[in-house]
């Protein structure tokens, strides 16, 4: 039986190939915080980290995952989410959501997002040079997730506070 | 999506043993889960070949680089040497799709990637390129994003990948591997065909054959720009994309070559206007003469009529950016 | 000290830590025993017609499907629109009833099966032909001539004042211009979703629904139950906007699957089931006719709007009420028609009528002001009434002109050179717009029922919903202001038929509404806990208007009691009140608004015609502010959507299939983190006693009247050229813009 690894729990796939990754999670008690928006690719709702990297799960065939770390919105925070993450903190002081909905997603891709900017990955906007995270930046590396709830100035801040604060706490550089 | 059967390949050896007709290779599956969800592919069987050894990028003597299949597009627009030596094709990959998408999705698999026409993805709808004889639904529908180059009575749609416009601009090559084993080299440019009586084939690629790898050519002299006009500032298929790789010396374009995308059923190698390019000033005039004579043979659809003069204008200021910038790739 | 949970207070979302947790239960991810089965909604292809043939024996035999509902099998239900004398809302909506298919997309099966793939891939074996109709009605346009009943709203479809033809023949400078509007969806995050379970006796329905009592209500009509049975459950929903304020087709289905397996069956719509089978905001053709004295003062606005109306579904939009209640005039003509049409239903969006009123009406205004040789926001100021226009009646509170001004001066408007595309950077087009912001104030009755039990927590009841709006949170304020407790001492329990019935949430009423009844219940309660204290000799005579509330105590004259030792001492093992609030006599005799002024900065590229907006301000009165850091999302997000309804957004209809084409997130664009500009917002806070007891005033969708014709202003200032068909993409601006 092929298995995959969620939020650090042996997980057995059913013997259906056509089981997305996303539909492995979603129908699974307590793991449906990763969302459903368009099933295919287009919204970003359903971004996880796989192997580190974010990703949308409802491209990807859990079948394909077999060994894989997934990380989730619930394997962010500790304690059956007692404990938030950084970033989940900042997404509620600085009202980074509305219905919600997108908001794992949210989360997931900006966690991801500081790791590629910390890898020194470009984006369509940093040209030929070091990456520096201004606005834009994030602006831009964030455009894979929706939000018709239009929270997207405030996931900006809430993503530049977390990387700031980071960087206070390291003393290294903002990413 | 139809029940297939699945089976992880671990070397390119394992895949003579299929019917190639029926299986379809996965890799990235970023527009393959996709349409397999529609059913609008039905495979028999995939081949999960994202487990291959071919995901590195490889200096080439000649000082061109080697890029494995399954190099994502991530890796690939992120590497140093693509940013510092070819950056027309990290400019156009980052402008594609989305971080997600993009860590996910293969350098084999975008070339592979299909049209988004509207009526290709409504199954209810005829389409050719779906159930060949069907009929075009887009030429007298919505075709907003649809060709304005080289299009068929049975046939209008585009190929959206903005990386492919950028190998084509860079005379980039690949290497294929046949069913049997067999190898062969086939300029990118020549991969993806114009629609004609066939839109059903994309490519010209046979059953069962594998892109294994895209080399780029040795580092060319000149000034790289990929410029990407979209209806929203990201995460959106090009409605024109243009890449431009120009030199000018003294006062002559001494080189030019010059790709589009959104504008045909495959990427648009823009011969016509290269060569009324060639050695002449770099004069906003013959800019535009140059667009002129690309577009001779353009024509719209009615929604897409804009493409026209968009790509015109679009390619004018892409030129008139290359002969001002300042930055120039170190050759 | 103030409490931090105080009416006011930038309180983070109470509900913010299960949200971004993932641990916020939506409609579709209730958790039972077994898993619910799953049902795939199979669509017509047809716009208008019937089934002439239905196999569905292949999907039957398909592994893992329980069964295939068609008309064929489907439990009896009454027939879709009955008893046509109610609203839209508690009607019957009917499907898989009989042949008859009422627009593309219409489901004309539901397969149910083990799993979602099994599902899906057995709704691509079911075979259907059909018999269209000769001629089925796709397109609406000026050639609507039927009178629609009323006005989503109330208000009456045509409205004359004064002697308009006169007023506008007479007029020194006129305009008569056409704006167009496409159809748009509000296309929610969550895409519709239910699970239903029946029993055999009870139906418990978890679904996105905005509106929960009516909701009980259409179900229980449509599948013929005593509505005692249907319980209907939605703490959390993933975006409304309108679109989820009734009970749509999802979850009808879901529970014909229920009834027919007597086992709790799941429906989600696909993103491309969404475009057709949750309702969309019609396109509107809107003819707008100005008259003005040559200094600039309106003498007549014209206003003829013509939508689409589908067959049998009566809901149309008041467009004109933008060019009804902003400006000063002598005459008033506005008209609604509408036209039946073998469309998906048209209904609410974020800000019925107001949105797409403003995005014409306030594009006109700045034709006039130009016209008139006058800066657009002077010419606005020139025109404020002093009543509403349409009505006569006297304003509640008027605030567009402070608005307007503070506005400007926050934006820098003074420095923006007069004559349209004479400022550019490099290869950018610059310009500025302007426009009003005006949108109805609401109250609608609720009710609510709040517990303090012994150990000093507090619960509150109702069937109200939070849709992203923040009701959880301003509620708890409310309770925690009113009662003098912190935060995590009290609970609001939303979302369930089972109690209280409240506003719901839609029209911008819900915090109003729902917020003043609980109010109400709160003041009832501190009444109870006094008398409770009094009739435990624990207090004296004093007046009880001395009493104090505070950290969870009673405080009268020199005693301080706890709510505990009232409670413990009376032997009450809690003390429950009830509140309620009805729209009274201010609600008939004023007119009532909130307002706003927004200014908007765009760059067009002079190559591409792209546009870009840079910066977006606006100033916002809308009396109490319950919570700014809720309240300016919500602003926020409005000023996203009109950015979006002026740039990006439109449904690609095929005539000739009564389809849109671009249905899924890939080409119908909603803007992108990268679209967003510089946003800033302000508040100009006063409370308007006449609009509820708590002053406050509707804001979800107040920012969307007015920023999308802000930007499009801009980008006619940017450029010269003056779009009229919106979305304005390049290719409208590209065509008149010089080489």
């Amino acid at each position: 039986m092929a298995v995959l690894y969620i939020n650090g729990k042996q997980v057995t796939l059913d013997d259906d190939p056509r089981t997305t990754l996303l539909d492995t999670l979603r129908e699974r008690p307590g793991l449906t915080g990763t969302k459903k928006g368009c099933d295919h690719g287009q919204c970003g709702a359903c971004t996880l980290l796989l192997d580190g990297r974010r990703v949308n799960s409802c491209l990807i065939l859990a079948i394909q995952c077999e060994g894989s770390e997934v990380t989730t919105i619930e394997g962010l925070s500790q304690s059956q989410g007692e404990q938030l993450h950084p970033m989940q903190q900042a997404f509620v002081k600085y009202d980074g959501f509305q219905c919600g909905y997108c908001t794992p997603g949210q989360i997931c891709s900006a966690v991801g997002m500081l790791e590629e900017v910390g890898n020194g990955e470009p984006s369509d906007v940093t040209g030929r040079g070091e990456v520096t995270l201004s606005r834009v930046e994030i602006q831009e590396r964030m455009s894979g997730n929706l939000c018709r709830c239009g929270a997207y100035a405030n996931i900006v801040d809430a993503i530049l506070d977390t990387a700031n604060e980071h960087s206070r706490k390291t003393g290294g550089p903002a990413t | 999506m139809k029940p297939f059967e699945y089976r992880r390949i671990h070397t390119v050896e394992e895949i003579g043993h299929d019917d190639p007709g029926q299986a379809r290779f996965l890799a990235g599956g970023t527009n393959l889960i996709d349409l397999m969800k529609h059913e609008i592919e039905v495979p028999d069987r995939l081949l999960d070949i994202s487990r291959l050894k071919l995901a590195t990028l490889k200096d080439c003597e000649n000082g061109g680089l080697r890029v494995d299949t399954l190099v994502t597009n991530t890796a690939l627009a992120s590497d140093p040497r693509v940013r510092k030596t070819w950056p027309l094709l990290s400019a156009a990959l980052l402008s594609g799709a989305t971080a997600q998408l993009r860590n996910r999705a293969t350098t084999g698999g975008n070339l592979l990637q299909r049209t988004r026409c509207y009526y290709f993805y409504d199954t209810a709808r005829p389409c050719n390129k779906r159930n060949p004889g069907e009929g075009c639904s887009a030429r007298e529908g919505q075709n907003r994003i649809h060709a304005i180059l080289g299009a068929s009575d049975q046939c209008i749609a585009t190929h959206p990948s903005d990386m492919a416009v950028a190998l084509v601009a860079l005379e980039a090559t690949l290497t294929l591997r046949a069913a049997d084993g067999r190898e062969r080299e086939l300029p990118v440019e020549e991969l993806h065909r114009l629609p004609g009586d066939h839109p059903e084939q994309d490519t010209v690629l046979e059953p069962g054959e594998l892109i294994v790898a895209v080399t780029l050519p040795a580092p060319q002299p000149g000034r790289q720009i990929y410029r990407k006009v979209r209806d929203r500032s990201s995460y959106a298929f090009a409605l024109i994309s243009v890449g431009v790789i120009l030199q000018v010396v003294e006062g002559r374009v001494e080189s030019v070559r010059i790709a589009f995308g959104g504008v045909a059923h495959k990427p648009w190698r823009a011969r016509k206007a290269e060569a009324a390019l060639l050695n002449k000033a770099p004069t906003e005039a013959n800019f535009r003469l140059a667009a002129e004579a690309e577009l001779v043979d353009a024509r719209g659809y009615g929604h897409n009529d804009f493409k026209i003069p968009l790509a015109r204008r679009t390619l004018i200021a892409t030129l008139r950016d290359a002969a001002h910038s300042e930055e120039e790739v170190p050759t | 000290m103030t409490n931090p949970a105080a009416i006011g207070q930038p309180l983070d979302r109470v509900d913010g830590p299960l949200k971004v947790t993932g641990r916020a239960t939506y409609a579709a991810e209730h958790a039972f025993d077994q898993p619910p089965l799953i049902g795939w909604m199979v669509e017509a292809t047809i716009p208008a017609g019937r089934i002439k043939r239905l196999d569905t024996g292949a999907a039957e035999a398909s592994p893992g499907v329980a069964a295939v509902l068609t008309h064929h099998n489907a439990p009896a239900q009454t027939p879709f629109g009955e008893p046509d004398d109610k609203g839209r809302f508690t009607q019957s909506r009917a499907m898989l009833f009989d042949e008859h298919i009422r627009y593309h997309g219409f489901p004309v099966a539901l397969v149910i099966a083990d799993t979602l793939a099994n599902a899906r891939h057995a709704g691509a074996l079911i075979e259907i032909s059909y018999e269209p109709d000769e001629e089925a009605v796709t397109t609406a346009g000026e050639e609507a001539d039927e009178v629609p009943g009323e006005l989503d709203g109330g208000m009456e479809p045509d409205l004359f004042k004064g002697d308009f033809e006169h007023a506008y023949d007479d007029a020194e400078v006129t305009l008569d211009v056409t704006y167009t509007t496409p159809n748009q969806a509000a296309a929610a995050m969550e895409p519709h979703a239910t699970i239903a379970d029946f029993d055999g006796d009870q139906l418990v329905v978890y679904m996105s629904v905005q509106l929960i009592g009516p909701s009980v209500k259409a179900l229980a009509n449509t599948l013929k139950i005593d509505p005692d049975k249907v319980r209907v459950l939605s703490p959390y929903i993933g975006g409304g906007f309108g679109s989820k304020l009734g009970v749509h087709n999802e979850a009808i289905l879901a529970c014909l699957g229920a009834l027919h397996l007597g086992r709790p069956v799941k429906v989600v719509q696909h993103r491309r089931h969404v475009f057709h089978n949750a309702p969309h905001r019609g396109n509107s053709v809107q003819r707008i006719q100005l008259g003005a004295s040559r200094d600039g003062k309106l003498q007549a606005i014209g206003h003829e709007s013509f939508m689409p109306m589908a067959r049998g579904y009566e809901f149309a939009e008041p467009t004109g009420a933008s060019a009804r209640t902003t400006y000063r005039t002598d005459a008033i003509k506005s008209t609604h028609r509408v036209k039946s049409t073998d469309m998906p239903l048209a209904d609410s969006c974020r800000a019925p009528g107001h949105a797409i009123g403003s995005l014409a009406f306030e594009s006109a205004i700045d034709e006039m002001a130009y016209q008139c040789g006058q800066d657009p926001l002077a010419f606005r100021l020139g025109n404020m009434p002093d009543r509403d226009p349409g009505t006569g009646q006297p304003f509640a509170s008027h605030d567009l002109a402070e608005c307007l001004r503070e506005g400007a001066e926050k934006f820098g408007w003074p420095s923006r050179e007069p004559q349209p595309g004479s400022r550019s950077q490099g290869r950018q087009l610059i310009g500025y717009g302007v426009a009003s912001t005006i949108r109805l104030n609401i109250l609608v009755p609720s009710k609510t029922r709040i517990r303090l039990s012994a150990d000093g927590t507090l619960t509150a009841w109702a069937d109200m919903t939070d849709i992203g709006t923040g009701t959880y949170t301003i509620l708890t304020q409310i309770a925690a202001e009113t009662m003098g407790l912190s935060a995590d001492r009290i609970k609001i329990e939303l979302g369930d038929s089972r109690y209280p019935s409240s506003s719901g949430s839609g029209g911008s009423f819900g915090a109003a509404s729902s917020g003043s009844a609980l109010l109400n219940a709160c003041e009832n309660m501190r009444t109870r806990l006094l008398e409770s204290a009094r009739e435990q000799g624990l207090i004296g005579d004093e007046p009880a208007d001395d009493a104090r509330f505070e950290n969870g105590q009673l405080i009268l004259g020199d005693k301080t009691l706890s709510f505990t030792e009232v409670l413990n001492k009376s032997g009450a093992a809690y003390l429950e009140t009830d509140g309620e609030v009805e729209p009274g006599d201010d609600h008939d005799n004023y007119s009532q608004h909130s307002y706003g002024a927004q200014f908007a900065e765009v760059h067009v590229d002079r190559d591409t015609g792209e546009v870009r907006v840079q910066r977006l301000l606006g100033v916002f009165s809308a009396g109490r502010i319950l919570n700014p850091k809720t309240a300016r999302s919500q602003l926020l997000g409005g000023m996203v959507w009109g950015l979006s309804y002026a740039l990006l957004e439109e449904l690609m209809l095929d005539e000739r299939y009564g389809a849109f084409m671009n249905r899924d997130l890939a080409e119908y664009h909603l803007p992108v983190n990268r679209d967003m500009p510089t946003i800033d917002i302000h508040f100009r806070e006063h409370p308007d006693p006449r609009s509820n007891p708590l002053g406050s005033k509707g804001i979800g969708e107040l920012s969307i009247c007015g920023a999308g014709a802000a930007v499009a202003n801009a980008v006619y200032h940017a450029t010269g050229v003056r779009v009229r068909d919106f979305p304005i993409t390049l290719d409208k601006i590209l065509r008149h813009l010089p080489e």
